[in-house]
């Protein structure tokens, strides 16, 4: 046949051209991650290329989540997007419906790899999974809330162990003001951490519909849930001077004062941990706990934050085989150690953790305490309402929030009245999305 | 007047197509891509569009957070617009009037408008810091007096001075030159009549400077509302409570953060109008009827 014989002349140009090495396949990553985090994952990049022969990957730090999502749909749009993007949890719900990726579960069985989707923490996987629970995007830097405790000035004001529950929280930062410090909690209005977590954590829903997971056209419901008892709580405790509110605009952000011994808790992801770490004085006692949740009620799990791998569609199918081999590279138990051991961040599958745990990584410093996220992650099995959130609008839905508590903080409404405001434009948002994406629905 | 004329228009043609060219690839192909999206619903990765007529226009204009944009936008531009002229008004009378030093600050002054807005944003913030920077020794002074990160109120004047600073130098060299074209005899002949200093400068300067301050004005204000998005950015980020939240600095947070591109999109093209309006405005009516000489 014509077409044989073409094909042996090409290859024997082919091996008269490139006699050392067969041509590597080369494809493209982009990441958000920047600053030390970003040059962890151009390390891995580095290292996933030195490990075998076959593909080079060109990994392009975005400098943020947010840019890395937009510079991808707009060189999506020109054709010109990389193989794999990092997309962080709000991007989620757009990327869904657009339905332009190659869901990674589908792809490592199209090529034959097998990735044992089980060993992967439920509470981290369920959040990347369609309703029926294929996983559409692999896990990568992961992390969840936890609290920051200087137990120097716990002690200092009389009391030993991390508060379980708000109530003691509300104790402690009592205490400690008692003692004479000026700043017992550093506080920024967070809804990863004040709306997010804290609802899965006791178990409330943020939205209707299972937290829209099984309809776009959702409502949001956290006007109506303990979260309102939270906020209202930190307002009082602002305007009884036991939090200070402190943001990067103002000078040091909640971890920096944290970190510096200005504040004696803050409440922010387990990634923190790294740079509290490298900050905090040598002599400085602390540590981290879970999120407390109100006296009388059940703890739940929390859930993940970070970003995950999405396969972009439209490339061929040896960059694909590329990009499985490289998603197959980091969900090795010694990659996740190298990722791990570098950043705050946690392992994703308990294969990975369980090595950790049995090497003894977590039992002492520098990475002791960066279990309680796991177990924080795990605490239950996830349920309807903690498996996570997939809003249309996330991104709009998280900023009405945070301008609408920075009103009430500010003394312009009540607190109720701008939850109430933040949810009505919310559910604006959402109804425009789902307009957008008129008879979809999330998959 | 004189004029040139080319008597080949193919010649003429040929040497501003590449002028054109880039016109229209970075101004006009990018405008009338918003304004495609704007009458339509635009899905952020492609994969299907529905046309809406003016649904998008009707539910920014009837929506109250977009006239909230509106208004902090026009008093951002009033006061950077007053104080940037102001400034840098006094600034260049008295550089005009030959003080000593007046050949460094002639150039000194021009220096702030090779700043990149961000930087100016990132220097302001430092200064305005109410804890670490500069302004918390007022804080230390008088506690709680200055609080940028929950007041809109000290936000906004935060942002506005900013961006009347950045603005000074531009204004500056215009006035400057402005100044510098009156004739000298005009300003001799009043000294000797009598006129002192401030007395020259109002009746006689200043009235001359009129067809420069309506254009710098226009500039200005079309500036404020269009070149604010590098410092809003890094020293408020819209906030506390969309106390600084400007039109351009919402467009680029529907669209860009919120991937809400045809909502964004009409607000570009409204935004759009508008400084086509001030331009249109400053053309017509300004450049004819504001002559004195």
């Amino acid at each position: 046949m014509q077409k044989s014989t073409l094909s042996v002349i090409a290859l024997c140009a082919a091996a008269v051209a490139s006699p050392a090495a067969a041509e590597k396949t080369k494809f493209e990553y982009w990441y958000g991650l920047d600053g030390y985090l970003g040059e962890v994952v151009q390390q891995t990049c580095a290292r996933f290329n030195e490990s075998q022969d076959d593909y080079e990957i060109t990994c392009v730090g975005q400098g943020g989540y947010a840019t890395a999502v937009q510079n991808t749909i707009a060189a999506f749009r020109a054709n010109q997007h990389p193989t794999i993007v990092q997309a962080y949890d709000a991007g989620t719900a757009d990327l869904m419906l657009s339905g332009q990726f190659y869901p990674v579960q589908q792809m490592m069985a199209d090529f034959d790899i097998d990735v044992d989707w089980d060993d992967y923490f439920p509470g981290i996987s369920n959040y990347y999974a369609s309703s029926k629970g294929e996983l559409f995007s692999m896990p990568f830097n992961s992390s969840t809330a936890v609290m920051y405790i200087n137990y120097d000035d716990l002690k200092a004001a009389g009391i030993d162990t991390a508060p379980a529950t708000w109530e003691e929280f509300d104790t402690a930062i009592r205490a400690i003001k008692a003692n004479g410090k000026a700043c017992p909690y550093a506080y920024a209005p967070d809804s990863w951490v004040d709306l997010e977590q804290f609802s899965m954590a006791h178990n409330v829903p943020v939205a209707s519909n299972d937290n829209g997971y099984s309809d776009i056209n959702s409502e949001l419901l956290f006007n109506t849930t303990l979260h309102v008892r939270h906020m209202e709580d930190i307002i009082r405790w602002k305007d009884e001077g036991l939090l200070q509110i402190r943001t990067t605009q103002g000078g040091l952000n909640t971890r920096d004062s944290f970190a510096q011994g200005e504040c004696s808790f803050y409440f922010g992801s387990i990634a923190g941990h790294q740079t509290v770490t490298n900050t905090a004085p040598a002599d400085m006692t602390w540590g981290v706990a879970m999120l407390p949740v109100f006296e009388g009620t059940e703890r739940h799990n929390t859930v993940v934050g970070g970003a995950s791998l999405w396969v972009l569609a439209g490339k061929t199918e040896e960059e694909y085989r590329g990009a499985a081999a490289y998603l197959k590279f980091l969900a090795t138990p010694e990659s996740e150690k190298f990722w791990a051991s570098n950043t705050g961040y946690i392992p994703v599958t308990r294969t990975g953790f369980e090595s950790l745990v049995e090497e003894g990584f977590y039992n002492n410093p520098p990475y002791k305490g960066r279990e309680v996220a796991l177990e924080s992650l795990t605490y239950t099995k996830p349920n309807n309402l903690t498996r996570g959130i997939r809003l249309g609008g996330f991104i709009q839905i998280r900023s009405e929030w945070n301008n609408e508590v920075q009103a009430a903080l500010a003394g312009q409404k009540t607190m109720q009245e701008a939850l109430d405001t933040a949810v009505a434009r919310g559910n604006a948002a959402i109804a425009k999305f789902a307009r957008t994406y008129k008879g979809k629905q999330f998959p | 007047m004189r004029r040139a004329y080319f008597k080949n228009n193919w010649i003429a043609a040929l040497v501003v197509a590449p002028q054109l060219m880039i016109i229209f690839v970075f101004f006009y192909w990018p405008t009338s891509q918003a304004l495609y999206w704007a009458f339509t619903l635009e899905q952020p990765w492609g994969g299907g569009n529905e046309w809406v007529g003016f649904e998008n226009f009707r539910t920014i204009l009837n929506d109250g957070r977009y006239w909230d944009s509106v208004w902090v936008s026009c008093v951002y531009a009033f006061f950077t617009t007053a104080l940037a002229m102001g400034m840098s008004l006094i600034l260049a009378l008295f550089a005009d009037r030959q003080l000593r030093g007046y050949r460094f600050f002639r150039v000194g002054m021009i220096w702030p408008y090779a700043i990149a807005a961000p930087a100016v944003g990132l220097a302001f913030r430092f200064i305005f810091n109410p804890s670490a920077g500069v302004a918390s020794y007022l804080n230390l002074a008088f506690p709680g007096v200055w609080d940028p990160i929950l007041n809109g109120d000290h936000a906004m004047a935060m942002i506005v001075f900013a961006g009347a600073w950045k603005q000074v130098a531009y204004n500056f060299i215009f006035f400057l030159a402005a100044l510098q074209s009156i004739p000298r005899s005009l300003l001799e002949a009043g000294a000797i009549d009598g006129a002192r200093v401030l007395r020259r400068m109002l009746d006689i300067q200043l009235p001359l400077l009129a067809p420069t301050f309506f254009f710098v004005l226009v500039i200005n204000i079309t500036d404020s509302f269009t070149d604010s998005f590098g410092i809003v950015d890094t020293m408020t980020g819209g906030g506390p409570a969309r106390a600084t939240n400007l039109m351009v600095y919402k467009i680029y947070e529907d669209g860009f953060r919120g991937l809400d591109y045809s909502g964004a999109a009409a607000q570009s093209i409204i935004l759009m109008v508008l400084v086509v309006a001030l331009t249109v405005f400053q053309f017509r009516f300004i450049e004819r009827k504001v002559h004195y000489s």
